[in-house]
């Protein structure tokens, strides 16, 4: 065990796949000498060199459309867009190849690749390389999308990610990146996709979330544990799609309240799809309605607004105090 | 039938008139008024003390993370100065000169790079796009712009602005070709500065030059020395010509060098060489320029110690005011609007519920740097 930051748990995920099987290759700009721009693949070249640690000419679609191909070959490739602000470039190559291979090959051709992408707020980075547009991707059928919220479920969840036969769009908050440290085995660690995990045990409210705001989330239960008595059960998604709605729904029919937390905008973004699984599977054990505390229906500010924007402990507390009641 | 040579045009010049010891070739001089001298060199030395106070203004957290563009001084202004009021200019991110000369202003610029969306306000008598921070896809807008020009006959040309690794992105082939299938009034600037944060040129593409590129779209293309300011401003005086007697678009190369980190969040050391940054350093367009003028009597040491304090002072007020509209700026509820021209009636209640939140003061935190 050894103490990470998400950048180096997910560095040591890359190293360990990479050793493990060959047909793993990594495509990306600035992955190489630089390590990448927040250096999760920092030292990879000297290990594997440049043909399994592809330094890329600046074109999205080029890393995604050339990574269809390799899949489609039998290479894992794992891309890393710098930004997933940048990501928009590369959309056609997932929507139209990546996510309907298979299906319009009737499963003769595969594409098991992983997009990385860093998202969402929080590091006042300039315009473009803030947003969490994670509904985008979870929209479209064919796609994984998985939102790790710390550094060990990230490795375990990065790995799983590279081993499955299908394409896997990774988001990687940058607000985590640096910002604490988690004990992470180095012996194999898996956590599967699609499951979502208990982070808080609680009986009286349900808060649902994922990603950076996931330490948002267990800041405010400990808060309304401290100040008001109530015991909310935090659920980590960690895969977005496809969704988990099994852990939430056996939430719910003991807590009968929810609040549902995510960066990105309100409308149509994925609590709007957790709220409408909750009321297909639970609405008789919802004793209030569901609240959402998200980012607002507007594009995310420039930094000097953002803390206004992102979504925090104060406005989940708040949300969960209405949601109770009190 | 048989296998014939293509009839295809493949010349391309190099252009060069200024050596880096400021002597200028006699017969290429441009012919250039003492008065557009000394404005072009104002804004080249404007755009490198900026950049010094800016690198100091961040390296004390007073703002966010920029681009540097020393080193690129000659590429941007020799270009943009022959743009008339009435042209257009689309940036991408890196041609802070270039965008002081067209007008922005310094206090503009500070407000950006400090996270204030305040800063990419244009003012309403200038044609020019804010900064575009996706590689490459401002170029389509100039081509989109041209072609609006051209159906309003309206005479304007436009110049639009990009890296040597933006060549790479489909957005630059799709905006050349669309261009000549127009043949819209467009000048592309490309600032070859050998490097795309950590990849450099030769990874970036295999063509021996990026000028070539034009070949393929069967448009005119220059390759110039972008450190030098005469042959920058000689091959776009052709360029903007040709666009507007109507002739079609131009790229130009200018081959120049990042002497700086790709932005204040970038380590170069850990990809280049210093003795490769020494030896572009020695090529500094400014210094070439000031020994040009100095030789030519335009620019006297006096003049010059006059103009570099006048330079300083106009950067320090224009922080002073920055940072004082800062305390001013900065209401959250400003983000909801001109997202569209009028509030939907969700986002009016979204808003509300801000404010309402707000008003029994919970404390928000912030974050540190990275870009
Ligand atoms: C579409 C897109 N992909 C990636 C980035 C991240 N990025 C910002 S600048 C840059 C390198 C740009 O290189 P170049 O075009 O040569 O311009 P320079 O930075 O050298 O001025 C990269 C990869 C981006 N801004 N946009
Ligand atoms: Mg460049």
């Amino acid at each position: 065990m050894a103490r990470m930051t998400m950048v180096e748990a997910l560095n040591l995920a890359l190293r360990q796949e990479m050793e493990r099987d060959d047909s793993v290759i990594l495509l990306g700009q600035d992955i190489g000498l630089d390590g990448g721009v927040f250096r999760v693949t920092d030292k990879l070249i000297e290990q594997f060199g440049d043909s399994r640690v592809v330094d890329t000419p600046l074109a999205e679609a080029s890393i995604i459309g050339m990574a269809v191909g390799m899949a489609v070959h039998g290479l894992r490739p794992v891309c890393e867009i710098q930004f997933s602000g940048f990501a928009y470039e590369n959309f056609h190559q997932l929507e139209n190849h990546a996510a309907r291979m298979r299906w319009r090959t009737r499963g003769r051709l595969t594409v098991p690749m992983v997009m990385r992408a860093p998202y969402g707020g929080g590091v006042r980075a300039l315009e473009h390389h803030a947003e969490s547009r994670e509904a985008y991707w979870a929209h479209t059928p064919g796609l994984k999308v998985v939102v790790p919220s710390g550094p060990r479920n990230a490795r375990a969840l990065l790995a799983s990610a590279i081993r499955d036969p299908d394409p896997v769009i990774f988001y990687e908050a940058k607000a985590l990146y640096r910002a604490f440290r988690e004990e992470v085995p180095e012996t194999e660690e898996l956590i599967p996709l699609g499951v979502s995990q208990v982070a808080r045990p609680g009986k009286d409210l349900t808060i649902i979330s994922y990603g950076a705001m996931l330490r948002h989330a267990i800041e405010a239960a400990e808060e309304l544990s401290n100040q008001d008595r109530i015991e909310a059960e935090v659920i980590d998604l960690l895969t977005l799609s496809p969704l988990d709605d099994t852990l939430m729904a056996r939430s719910i029919e003991k807590t009968g309240r929810c609040v549902v937390v995510h960066e990105a905008p309100r409308s149509y973004g994925p609590a709007a799809e957790i709220s409408a699984r909750i009321m297909e599977k639970s609405f008789y054990y919802l004793e209030a309605p569901i609240e959402r505390v998200t980012g607002y229906d507007i594009i995310i500010p420039y930094f000097s607004r953002e803390k206004h924007y992102i979504p925090h402990s104060g406005r989940i507390v708040h949300a969960a105090r209405k949601c109770l009641n009190i | 039938m048989g296998r014939n040579k293509l009839d295809i045009n493949h010349r391309l010049d190099y252009l060069s008139i200024l050596d880096e010891n400021g002597v200028a070739v006699p017969s290429l001089e441009p012919d250039i008024d003492e008065e557009l001298h000394l404005k072009m060199y104002r804004f080249m030395l404007l755009g490198r003390l900026f950049d010094e106070r800016m690198l100091a203004l961040q390296r004390q957290g007073r703002i966010g993370t920029f681009p540097p563009i020393s080193g690129q001084e000659a590429a941007q202004i020799g270009s943009v100065a022959l743009l008339k009021k009435s042209d257009w200019f689309v940036p991408s991110f890196r041609e802070t000169a270039a965008e002081l000369m067209r007008g922005r202003s310094m206090e503009n610029v500070l407000l950006y790079y400090n996270g204030y969306n305040e800063g990419t306000i244009i003012p309403p008598d200038q044609k020019d796009l804010p900064m575009s921070v996706p590689v490459a896809s401002q170029i389509l807008h100039a081509v989109g712009i041209g072609w609006a020009a051209g159906y309003r006959n309206s005479g304007e040309v436009v110049m639009t602005f990009f890296g040597d690794g933006a060549t790479s992105e489909g957005d630059f082939h799709e905006g050349l070709n669309c261009a000549s299938v127009y043949n819209t009034p467009v000048v592309f600037i490309c600032q070859n500065n050998q490097w795309a944060i950590s990849v450099p040129i030769a990874r970036q593409t295999h063509s021996t030059t990026l000028v070539q590129k034009a070949l393929a779209y069967d448009m005119a293309g220059i390759q110039v020395d972008g450190n030098d300011i005469l042959a920058v401003y000689s091959a776009t005086r052709e360029a903007v010509e040709r666009a507007r007697r109507g002739d079609g678009p131009t790229l130009i190369e200018c081959v120049t060098y990042r002497v700086m980190m790709h932005t204040t969040a970038d380590d170069p050391k850990k990809y280049r060489s210093q003795d490769e940054v020494e030896s572009w350093r020695a090529r500094d367009p400014l210094t070439r320029y000031r020994t040009y003028l100095l030789n030519k009597s335009i620019l006297t040491p006096e003049k010059q110690e006059r103009l570099e304090r006048e330079i300083n002072d106009q950067i320090e007020k224009a922080v002073a005011t920055a940072e004082l509209k800062m305390k001013d700026l900065g209401d959250p509820l400003d983000m909801f609007d001109h997202l569209y021209q009028s509030l939907s009636p969700e986002l009016q209640e979204q808003k509300k519920n801000l404010a309402t939140y707000l008003e029994t003061a919970h404390p928000v935190t912030g974050g540190e740097d990275h870009g």
